[in-house]
This record gives structure tokens, C-alpha cells and sequence, in this order.
């Protein structure tokens, strides 16, 4: 094993085998900072609105209360811009310096775009940021565990664009089951079963039959959303009442920890789904890079023939972690029948799959930065719907965008060139 | 077969198996493995059983007998979910025959339906009512085949355009735009509106090739994101007045298009084919010229190939992104403006697209990124499309089973191995490995 862990290249290792050429200084990130910084002088400094925004952070069963803050929309329209200008300018001098910009740099300069965001378009208003976050998870949830789905397929060396599909699936099968036993329990086993039933249909016309794992998803996605939507409407929509009306997952409060102001409702008042989720999310993280079966796994994904010569079946490995990744996407369709909608409606998942299919590629096919971005997608669209509420003065779809827009940045701009699996996408044959 | 910067395989520069051209068509060459048949002089034919061989295990059997075994399937889902049949089998055991006369009469009334609304209406006087399906189906073949095909050049150089949604609406926006508010005479106004969708549609997607040449950023991100912000993007144009939206009107949609940017019927009023149709088939053309004719084509599929060998051999390959990209946006831009001056002249909403852009690329995967396959490829799924609102208006059978046959369709044509087992045909891979037996023996007495 420790042979094969010093031949393997690791995902991280070629970024310090690289020998880094010293002169070599990326002007993309200093060049997207400056750009929204920009927007943010332009349109929270010119445009400045006035009013005093209140952020409410407290819910009311909270274990103590935290006041509603007060901001100056004004002042805080002037210094946030500026402070961002600096970040920019900072980012630039780093860069010049041929230093890297650390990532915490980003992350307190999204912070601050999105606090004075958030405050100028709510001027005179107040927000609940308890609300805005609790909601933004909800919405994240499937895509969390679509984008783990497609993290473990594609880091076994199989494209898994059939997440949509496999989403769907669940959500049918879910409802379906749920519906009929008046179980929501074996509703979430019957998605996870509907989410492996697609997989193997993925392994076997990849793994078996050597189909392009690229068309095998995209049909695998029609396929699913062809019989779902035959089968509702000849099957559930004429029998609502038994087929299609699953009982929903009660919100579990774990004690002390939901009390806590802002962290508690966000994240410990919420249903069995999301707790698996937490679990999901670090049970993926950990295996991948902590254990045996994370390293065959990747090693079957970076270098087949490397695996194989020292014993890894790579077909069979490829086989049973792509149906796990088709059960934990199928955890996620359920999320939409049995956690927040309740019954399922034709194409539910609107295309959720292919924003986790993004996040996997944007989270550079590491289940925690994958969780990160599906969390982004989340939270930004839920804040359109909330500042939709509290009425902003920006277009509604302009909002909406956003986070689309962001991810383009982002990719384009912070990302870089972003290093997949070595083989992921080929199949492999014993010669 | 993956671009090394994007790492998504390339459904296009990875031809699906064809077993007529690759006897053994099951083996995927590792790196450093020479392909056997290359090397190799053909064999001598072996008469009669080769021959026969060759035919029962030929492409076009394979296709043939992969829309039957999806039929088939269908027909098992219909049966299933038909009320007759559950009603009948309920007393299978006294009277069986019922059950399978329920069976047959629900599947064939579905098939037959769905042949009668896109090939030809049997029950209909004289030849030109009855064919008026087949001109439908052409009619929905249209922007599948133009998409299509721009989903295939996209293939080609290797990028997968998932952004057909987007692209789509950006076109029908510009071109609707252009017809609607602007007066032009006749054949003027029309050609301005096209060009416009297409120059439309070109742009977003060549934001997608410019992206990925100069950041290198992944295009089934950017395409993706680009969907939606063009989605929005249209939504707001098409609810605020003065912009899209029809004056006096307060649902998000346009006003009609003026009669001079409308697409003409080429068969006469009876028929809904437009000129949109004639357009398809010279893009067909002009792509096979493009891709096999033209030195532009021929860096496309060498970029297709290998990047890195592209890069070497001094083709730029950054160009070759973005002129690719446009290309394959313009055509998408094709199908888009074909919405909105062929389809739907009435005025557009934001679901103007009607999926195509998701369609094409199944189209351009089932005719393999070649223009004829294309081609031919589109008219199939126009006329499941034509076949399949007849069906549900007559027999009840949700149009969502199309769906359902055209996957199984491309699944099962990208699977020889799969549909031989069903049907229990010979493999060409024994011939293949007796093949190679004899060469190699004669080749080791040449090296004698």
C-alpha cells in the first residue's frame, strides 16, 4: 500500500511536483476582485441608498437573544466599497510580488460584498438572517448530495452527468413508497435503491459495454425523465390520494445545540435528511482521503492499469462505488418529496442536477469545496426569493443570476484550470 | 478520448463503436497499445458465412433492430399502464384471452396512432391529406436537426455544448426582436431577422469558446450557468414593457411577428412546413463540407482528436475554440430564429426553446456527430414528436413516452453488444479474433 501511495499521483501532488516557474503571476484573480469591487463602488457608493438596514440574526426560541442590529445603509455604502477597492489593490500588489493570494483574502472580500449587498438592498427594511440561511440550506440539500454523488463516480474514473436522473428517480421512488407504506423511513431507502437501479444502468453501459460515460448520462437523464413523467401521469396524478401523497419528515431539534442563536435553527433544527447529509459530507471526505477504499477508489480513477498491476480489480471497483454514488444522489431526490415539497410533480428537479454536476466540477471534485459551491447556489437562491419578499431594487431575475454570473467569475477567473481525475470519462479494459 | 484541460470525454471525437467498420469493435486501445487493425492488411473475405455475418451484424441492423427492441419496451409500458389491461387482467385466470386482446389493442392503438401522426394518416382521402403528417414530422424536424447539428460541430472540437437552451432563447429573442418591431419589406426583413438570431446566438456561445480558450474554464460550467442568466435575462426583457414585452399586455410574452420576417410554407397554406425546413438541409450540407471538405473542418476534428497533438503541429487551438463555438451557435441560432418566424409566430415566452436545445444533443449523439446521421437523426425524433401528440390526443398515452423511446433508442444503438445478446446474433469479434490469428501468422513469416 505505501508503494502504491508514493507512485499514485494524488490530486494535490502535481501542484508541488510542478516546478513552479518563478516569474509566473496570474492577473485573474486581482483583475475579477477589481471588478467587483467596482461594481460595489458604483453601485452601493454612487447609488448609494439611504436608511438604516436592520440584520435580525435571533429567532425567537433561541437560548439568548441577540439584538436586531442597526446599520447606516449610507456608511456602510461607503466604507465596505472602499475597504473592497483595498482588498483589490492589495490582491494586485500580492500578485506582483509573485505571491500567492490567500484564500481567506477571498473569503472576507465575499463576505464584505455580500454584507453591503445585502444591506443596500435592504435599506429602511429588515432582514432575517436566521430566515435567509435556514431556507438557503433546505435548497442546498439535494444539490449537497448530488454533487457528493458525482464527486465519488468521477473520482472512480466514470462522468456522472445522470445526477439530474438520478434525483429524479429518487424523488419518484420516494414519494411513490412513502405514499404506499405511509413510511417516509422506507420512502428514503426506496430513493437510495431508485438512485442505484440508474446507476448500474450508468456502470454496466459504460463499464460492460464501453458506451461514452458522457451519452450514457445525458440519455440517462431523458430516460428517467421520460418514464417518470409517463408514470405520473398515467399512474400517481390519477390516484393521488394513494400514490401520491407521502408523509413528510417531522424537523428534528437536537437539544441545546438548536438553541443556539443563528448556528441552531440553520443547522440543528432540520429533518433526518439533513443530518444524514452532514454525515454524508464528512463520511465522504474522510473515506476518500483517509482510508483504504478511498485510495483504491482513486487510484482507479487517476491510473487504472497502475491500480490493476497491483491488484485493485479497477472494474469492479468502478462498479459498486458508482452505485453508491447513484444511492447517496438518490438520498437527495427524496430531500424534494419527503423534506420540503411533499408529492411529486413531473421534472421536480428543475435542473438541480446540473448545478451539482457544476458544483462537482467548481468544487474541483473535493466533496467539501463541491458542498461549498452547491451551498452557494443555495444560499443565492434563496436570497432572491427572500429579497424578493422584502422587495429589493434590483429586477428580481437580475438576482436570480447572480449566483450563475458568480460561478462564471469564478470558474473563469479564481478557478483556473481546473485538473480532473486523469481518467475519469475512459473505460478501461484489462489488455 | 478526454480533453485534458476539461476532462469531460468527447462523445464526438469517440466514434460509438460501428461494427461494420471495427471488427472488434469491444476493445478500447490503452496508450503505448498499437491497434491491431491498423497494422493490419485485410484478410481475405470468407464467402458466404462472412458475408451473411457482415449483414447480421451490420450497422444498420443493429439501428434497426434497436428502435424494435425500444418499441418493445414502450409497449410493455403502455400495456402496464392502460386501464383496459388492468381492468382485464383482474379476471386473467377464467378468461386469459381477454387480457392479451386488452394488451393488443392498447399497444397497437398507441403505435398505430403514433405511425398515423407522423408518417402517414391511413384513414385520410388521397395522397396529399395522408401525407400531411409526414410534413409535420418534417416541420418538428427542423430546429432539431439545425440544433442538432450544432451540438455535433461543438462535439468535434471536442467541448460539450449542454448551453443549446440559452443560445436558443438569445436567438429567438434577437430574431423575434428584429420581426416585431421593425418594418422591412418582404424577403429583406426575414433574411435580417435570421442573420440576427444567428449573430445572437453565435455570441453567447462564442463567450463559452473565448472563456475556454484564454482562462480555461470549463465549458459545461459556463454553458450551463449560461442557460440560466440568459433564461432570466429574457424573462426580465419579456415582462418589462418597452422592451419584449407586447404593448398593453401584462403577460410575459411578445407581440406576434409582423407577416414580412414569418418564414413562408413551402407546400402551401395546407401544410405547415416552412422554408425553415430547406434552410436545415443546406445547413446539413454545409456542415458536411465544413467538417470533411474544408481545412477549418479538418483542424476541428484533429483539435477533436488531441488538443496536445493540435497544439504541437501548430494549429491554434484558441482560435479553433472560438471559431468552433461560433459555429456551433450560429446553427443553434438557426433553430432558435426558426422558433420564432417558423414554429411559433404568435408572439414568444421564455419557454420558447421547448427543450430543444436539451434534444439536440441526443439527436446529435444518436447521429453521431456527423452531419447525415444528424440529419437523419432529427427526423426521427420529429416525427416521435409529431406521432406523439397524436397519440396522446387519441389514445390517451401521455407524450411523455417518446421521451422514454428515444433513450432507449440512443442507448441501445451505442450498445451493439447489448442488442446482439437480446437477439442473439453473431459477434464480429470472432471473426475478428480469427482474423487477426491467420495475419499475424503470415506476418511472422514475412519477418522470417
Amino acid at each position: 500500500m505505501s508503494v502504491l501511495a508514493s507512485n499514485l499521483p494524488t490530486p494535490k501532488m502535481p501542484a508541488v511536483l510542478v516546478p513552479a516557474v518563478a516569474i509566473v503571476r496570474s492577473w485573474k484573480t486581482p483583475i475579477v476582485l477589481g471588478f467587483f469591487a467596482l461594481l460595489a463602488v458604483v453601485l452601493f457608493l454612487i447609488f448609494g441608498r439611504n436608511g438604516v438596514s436592520r440584520l435580525q440574526l435571533s429567532t425567537s426560541s433561541d437560548f439568548f437573544q441577540i439584538p436586531v442590529i442597526p446599520v447606516d445603509t449610507r456608511v456602510a455604502g461607503v466604507i465596505v466599497p472602499l475597504l473592497l477597492v483595498a482588498i483589490a489593490v492589495w490582491a494586485a500588489v500580492l500578485v506582483f510580488r509573485a505571491k500567492k493570494v490567500p484564500l481567506w483574502l477571498l473569503a472576507v472580500f465575499a463576505v464584505l460584498f455580500l454584507f453591503v449587498f445585502l444591506v443596500w438592498s435592504s435599506a429602511g427594511q429588515t432582514i432575517p438572517i436566521a430566515g435567509l440561511l435556514v431556507g438557503a440550506v433546505g435548497v442546498s440539500v439535494p444539490l449537497i448530495f448530488g454533487a457528493l454523488g458525482g464527486v465519488i463516480s468521477e473520482r472512480v474514473g466514470v462522468v456522472n452527468v445522470a445526477i439530474e436522473g438520478q434525483l429524479l428517480a429518487g424523488a419518484f421512488v420516494s414519494a411513490l413508497v412513502a405514499s404506499i407504506t405511509r413510511q417516509p423511513l422506507l420512502g428514503l431507502l426506496a430513493a437510495m435503491v431508485a438512485g442505484v437501479l440508474v446507476s448500474f444502468v450508468l456502470a454496466a453501459f459504460s463499464i460492460k459495454y464501453l458506451v461514452d460515460q458522457v451519452i450514457v448520462g445525458v440519455v440517462l437523464n431523458v430516460l428517467v425523465t421520460g418514464l417518470t413523467s409517463f408514470l405520473y401521469s398515467t399512474l400517481l396524478s390519477p390516484n393521488t390520494e394513494a400514490l401520491n401523497s407521502p408523509p413528510r419528515f417531522q424537523r428534528i431539534e437536537i437539544p441545546l445545540l438548536s438553541e443556539i442563536p443563528v448556528i441552531g435553527p440553520v443547522l440543528f433544527r432540520q429533518t433526518i435528511i439533513v443530518y444524514l447529509m452532514y454525515i454524508a459530507v464528512f463520511l465522504v471526505w474522510y473515506g476518500l482521503f483517509h482510508t483504504r477504499w478511498g485510495l483504491r477508489l482513486r487510484s482507479s480513477g487517476e491510473h487504472p492499469q497502475a491500480a490493476d498491476t497491483v491488484g485493485i480489480n479497477v472494474n469492479r471497483t468502478r462498479f459498486w462505488n458508482v452505485s453508491l454514488a447513484g444511492a447517496i444522489a438518490g438520498l437527495g431526490g427524496a430531500y424534494f418529496t419527503l423534506g420540503s415539497v411533499g408529492g411529486f410533480t413531473k421534472e421536480m428537479t428543475a435542473g438541480a442536477g446540473f448545478i451539482a454536476l457544476a458544483a462537482v466540477i467548481f468544487g474541483r471534485w473535493d466533496p467539501i469545496r463541491a458542498t461549498l459551491a452547491a451551498l452557494l447556489f443555495g444560499f443565492a437562491t434563496n436570497l432572491q426569493s427572500v429579497l424578493g419578499i422584502i422587495g429589493s431594487p434590483i429586477p428580481s431575475e437580475f438576482l436570480l443570476m447572480l449566483p450563475y454570473l458568480i460561478t462564471i467569475f469564478a470558474v473563469a477567473g479564481l478557478g483556473g484550470r481546473v485538473r480532473p481525475p486523469a481518467a475519469s470519462g475512459k473505460a478501461y479494459e484489462k489488455s | 478520448m478526454s480533453d485534458p484541460q476539461s476532462g469531460v470525454p468527447v462523445p464526438g471525437s469517440e466514434e460509438i463503436p460501428d461494427p461494420a467498420r471495427v471488427p472488434a469493435q469491444d476493445q478500447v486501445l490503452e496508450p503505448g497499445q498499437i491497434p491491431a487493425e491498423q497494422t493490419l492488411p485485410p484478410a481475405p473475405p470468407s464467402r458466404f458465412s462472412g458475408v451473411l455475418r457482415e449483414i447480421m451484424s451490420g450497422s444498420v441492423v443493429i439501428s434497426v433492430l434497436a428502435v424494435v427492441l425500444a418499441l418493445v419496451v414502450g409497449a410493455i409500458l403502455i400495456a402496464a399502464t392502460d386501464e383496459g389491461v388492468k381492468e382485464a387482467s383482474g379476471y386473467f385466470f377464467s378468461r386469459p384471452a381477454d387480457t392479451f386482446q386488452a394488451i393488443w389493442s392498447a399497444v397497437s392503438g398507441a403505435y398505430s396512432s403514433l405511425f398515423q401522426g407522423s408518417i402517414y394518416a391511413v384513414n385520410r382521402p388521397g395522397f396529399a391529406a395522408g401525407i400531411k403528417p409526414f410534413t409535420d414530422t418534417l416541420t418538428f424536424a427542423t430546429p432539431l436537426i439545425a440544433a442538432g447539428l450544432g451540438v455535433a460541430v461543438s462535439f468535434r472540437i471536442g467541448l460539450f455544448n449542454i448551453g443549446g437552451r440559452g443560445q436558443m432563447l438569445m436567438a429567438a429573442a434577437a430574431a423575434g426582436w428584429i420581426g416585431f418591431a421593425f418594418d422591412m419589406p418582404f424577403p429583406l426583413h426575414l433574411i435580417v431577422a435570421l442573420a440576427a438570431g444567428i449573430v445572437a446566438s453565435a455570441i453567447w456561445a462564442g463567450i463559452v469558446g473565448a472563456l475556454k480558450a484564454f482562462t480555461g474554464a470549463h465549458e459545461v460550467i459556463v454553458t450551463i450557468m449560461l442557460n440560466y442568466v440568459a433564461f432570466y435575462l429574457i424573462s426580465y426583457l419579456l415582462r418589462t414593457p418597452g422592451l419584449l414585452q407586447a404593448p398593453g399586455s401584462n403577460n410575459p410574452k411578445s407581440p406576434p411577428e409582423k407577416a414580412t420576417a414569418i418564414f413562408p410554407h413551402i407546400l402551401g397554406p395546407g401544410y405547415n412546413l416552412t422554408i425553415g425546413f430547406i434552410f436545415a438541409v443546406v445547413a446539413t450540407i454545409a456542415v458536411w463540407y465544413l467538417l470533411n471538405r474544408s481545412s477549418l473542418g479538418f483542424k476541428f476534428r484533429a483539435l477533436g482528436e488531441n488538443p496536445s497533438a493540435t497544439r504541437v503541429a501548430g494549429i491554434n487551438v484558441k482560435a479553433m475554440y472560438i471559431v468552433g463555438m461560433l459555429i456551433s451557435g450560429a446553427l443553434i441560432g438557426l433553430a432558435g430564429a426558426n422558433q420564432v418566424q417558423g414554429s411559433i409566430t404568435t408572439g414568444f415566452g421564455s419557454g420558447i426553446d421547448a427543450g430543444i436545445g436539451f434534444d439536440a444533443i441526443t439527436v446529435a449523439l444518436l447521429g453521431r456527430s456527423r452531419p447525415f446521421g444528424v440529419f437523419i437523426a432529427g427526423i426521427l425524433f420529429g416525427a416521435f414528436k409529431a406521432g406523439g401528440f397524436a397519440m396522446q390526443a387519441i389514445e390517451g398515452v401521455p407524450i411523455d413516452i417518446v421521451l422514454v423511446l428515444q433513450s432507449l433508442i440512443v442507448l441501445f444503438i451505442a450498445a451493439p453488444p447489448l442488442v446482439r445478446a437480446v437477439f442473439r446474433l453473431p459477434s464480429p469479434n470472432l471473426q475478428a479474433r480469427v482474423k487477426r490469428s491467420t495475419v499475424s501468422g503470415r506476418k511472422a513469416v514475412v519477418t522470417k
